[in-house]
């Protein structure tokens, strides 16, 4: 067992560590640390099961599970019941999966608790392809982009998670990015004292699934803010306001082809994938 | 105390309140749905102080029920067929992490064909997940077996979950007196739930269910078979404690006119009930039968069945359910694993019958009993009850 001999300044140890350059790592311990100790997370197997820890070692100092890949909602939900029928009404529950457990097999699970209302946080980190196995494609893969199992560029859309949590007409609903700690900081925050049910969905670079240097996953977020390839917005109650407004923006292009998933991408390409993003961008716009 | 006329589902739902569970999550399937009705209408009228989790699907009951519970709860759900099936892989957490849940199971044919009705074969199909099973005659032994089995998974030597396995529609929806204990007297009978060992709680932090390398994973599944060994003293235990207190006997195998026997069936659920008549019936024709109710099939009772059948020369066991390619049932692949021995050779037949709603009628029993009697071989397993044409049903060509 592995012995710490300086204490962490967060709730995740310190020499823990996901990939290098990893956004998620980022992500998770701002979340924590903008929630504080009164959480319990729910993880499923996933890059984020690095914080439920291994064997006898654990990663986080407040209470967790590893759920099953298909419910981390689930459980968040009936954990918020138990606490709430002993009254422990000031106790967070916090879901945090990636991409392929929330926008493919636990959409479910996670509509349910949306729809009656439990009162969780869900927030998910959103590396765009099942990262932990290996660079599979998902619901949430951007189309064109390789993964072992779209090797030759993923051919359909991704899904709008944020229209589909959006339609359950919940109290509080954003996008933000690891590229922006302070906006991410200030949803989380907006997500605690929202009374729930809150979800987050976090654009989170990940260097060897989308093939860029290690050094670069901030500034690749950020250029996918830049120019509008993910929009930074929040909804309260229904009401939507982009939190960081893009007037200005660069072409796609800059975007996409510094990473190697996209490949060579033809004109013709970038322009149907441009006028895709100006669509986007143009229809979130019309409902401010 | 109070006599009610209650079906099945009713008894489970009166237990289930009895035990004071403060989360449901439960997800309507027939024949179960009016546990699920029952539950709510008991959180609506207040009679239960519990919060109803409106769940969207079977899988998500069970993880709902896990998570509540690991608060330090007790939490509630129930199901059926497909639905237990469905909840497959969130069973093996809450029997892996051995949080004490207890799930009675309306027993129903698993598809395919689609069938609403009642077989073993939801409940067998999860035999090794790690989870108590205790399949019952009626409606009185449903509440009973439903309380005690809050307190034998709750039992600190325990800590594994429990399925109550009640026949669909034979149990579930046929009404019966069922005798309903009161409150106070259940509470002096069922210690209040503690949680043991994992429990989620920010003031004394944990993280449960974590990746767990190969050097602590045999060790792990060694406890929970540790557990079922320990079940075996403590079931008795709860129920000689039950007995006590609410004078009403239960066994882990019940034996019946066995001492004299020359040939015993065994069987599980409310088709004990016609086993019994028709050994009644057979005696009184002079034919030596007798027949063994296997209450607890997980933990299996051995020691008990080699009691029971040590001088019985001809055994017949009745599974109503099938282990398709094996060369019999799960309950007789069990039944003779249990009897094995050197020297003796003891015949055990294998039968099945009662499939897909298929009702056991005392003539199918006494086929079964005369097939034993009749002192001939009996190689392969007997479908008891199947049509002489079944292969040719539905123009099958083979």
């Amino acid at each position: 067992m592995l012995q710490m001999n300086t204490t962490a300044k967060g709730l995740v140890a310190h020499g823990i560590s996901t990939c290098i350059g990893c956004g998620l790592e980022l992500a998770a311990r701002v979340i924590l640390d903008v929630l504080g100790k009164n959480t319990v997370i729910v993880i499923p197997p996933g890059c984020a099961a690095l914080f439920s820890g291994y064997g006898k070692e654990t990663v986080t100092a407040i209470p967790g599970i590893q759920s099953n890949l298909g419910n981390v909602a689930a459980y968040a939900a009936g954990i918020r019941a138990g606490f709430e029928v002993q009254g422990r009404h000031d106790i967070n529950v916090l879901g945090f999966a990636g991409d392929g457990a929330t926008v493919d097999i636990g959409i479910q699970a996670l509509s349910g608790a949306l729809e009656r209302g439990d009162k969780i946080i869900y927030i998910c980190y959103d590396n765009e392809a099942y990262m932990n196995t290996g660079i599979q494609g998902s619901g949430s893969t951007p189309p064109h982009a390789w993964t072992t199992t779209t090797p030759a560029g993923k051919t359909a859309r991704r899904k709008n998670m944020v229209e589909i949590v959006k339609a359950h007409s919940i109290p509080y609903v954003a996008t933000a990015s690891v590229g922006y700690v302070d906006d991410l900081r200030k949803k989380v925050e907006n997500a605690k004292v929202s009374g729930g049910p809150a979800y987050i969905h976090v654009h989170s670079p990940c260097p060897p699934g989308w093939g860029f240097e290690t050094d670069k996953t901030i500034q690749l977020a950020r250029l996918a803010v830049q120019t509008r390839s993910w929009i930074l917005c929040e909804i309260v109650d229904g009401v939507t306001k982009l939190t960081h407004p893009v007037p200005k923006p660069k072409g796609v292009e800059e975007y996409l082809q510094t990473q190697k998933r996209f490949g060579e991408l033809s004109p013709e390409e970038l322009t149907a994938i441009q006028e895709e993003v100006d669509k986007e961008y143009n229809k979130l716009l019309k409902h401010l | 105390m109070m006599r009610k006329m209650l079906d099945g589902n009713g008894a489970v739902a009166e237990a289930m309140r009895l035990a004071k569970i403060q989360v449901v999550s439960a997800y309507p399937i027939t024949p179960q749905s009016p546990i699920s009705e029952r539950l709510a209408d008991f959180v609506a009228d207040g009679s239960l102080n519990a919060k109803y989790i409106r769940v969207e699907s079977e899988h998500t009951a069970m993880a709902c029920a896990i998570g509540a519970q690991l608060t330090g709860v007790r939490a509630g759900t129930a199901t059926s067929s497909v639905g237990l099936a469905l909840m497959h892989e969130v069973i093996g957490v809450a029997a892996g992490c051995r949080v004490p849940i207890v799930m009675p199971i309306v027993n129903r044919a698993l598809v395919s064909p689609w069938s609403l009705w009642c077989d073993h074969q939801d409940a067998m199909a999860v035999r090794d997940s790690g989870w108590l099973q205790f399949y019952v005659e009626n409606a009185q032994e449903v509440l009973d077996m439903t309380l005690m089995a809050y307190h034998i998974a709750e039992d600190q030597r325990v800590q594994l979950p429990a399925m109550v396995c009640l026949d669909g529609f034979f149990l579930s929806h046929m009404t019966d007196v069922v005798i309903v204990p009161d409150q106070e007297t259940v509470d002096c009978f069922l210690p209040p739930f503690k949680t043991h060992n994992l429990y989620l709680d920010p003031n004394d932090p944990m993280f449960i269910n974590d990746l767990t390398p190969p050097d602590d994973f045999t060790e792990m599944r060694f406890q929970q078979q540790d557990a079922f060994d320990k079940a075996l003293k403590v079931i008795p235990e709860i129920m000689d404690k039950f007995t006590v207190m609410f004078g009403r006997e239960h066994f882990m195998v019940e034996p019946y006119c066995c001492e004299d026997a020359e040939a015993v069936l065994i069987t599980m659920g409310s088709m004990s009930g016609t086993a019994k008549h028709t050994v009644d019936q057979l005696r009184k024709e002079g034919k030596k039968v007798g027949m063994i109710k296997i209450l607890s099939f997980r933990p299996f009772p051995v020691d008990l069945l080699r009691q029971y059948l040590a001088k019985v020369p001809r055994i017949g066991v009745l599974d109503r359910s099938a282990s398709l390619g094996a060369e019999s049932g799960p309950l007789s692949i069990e039944v003779r694993a249990a009897l094995i021995r050197e020297k003796d050779q003891q015949d055990i037949f294998s039968f099945i019958g009662g499939l897909g709603g298929r009702d056991v009628p005392p003539e199918t029993m006494e086929k079964a009993f005369n097939l034993l009697l009749a002192d001939k071989p009996l190689r392969n397993t007997v479908w008891v009850d199947v049509k002489e044409n079944a292969l040719n049903i539905r123009e099958v060509i083979v």
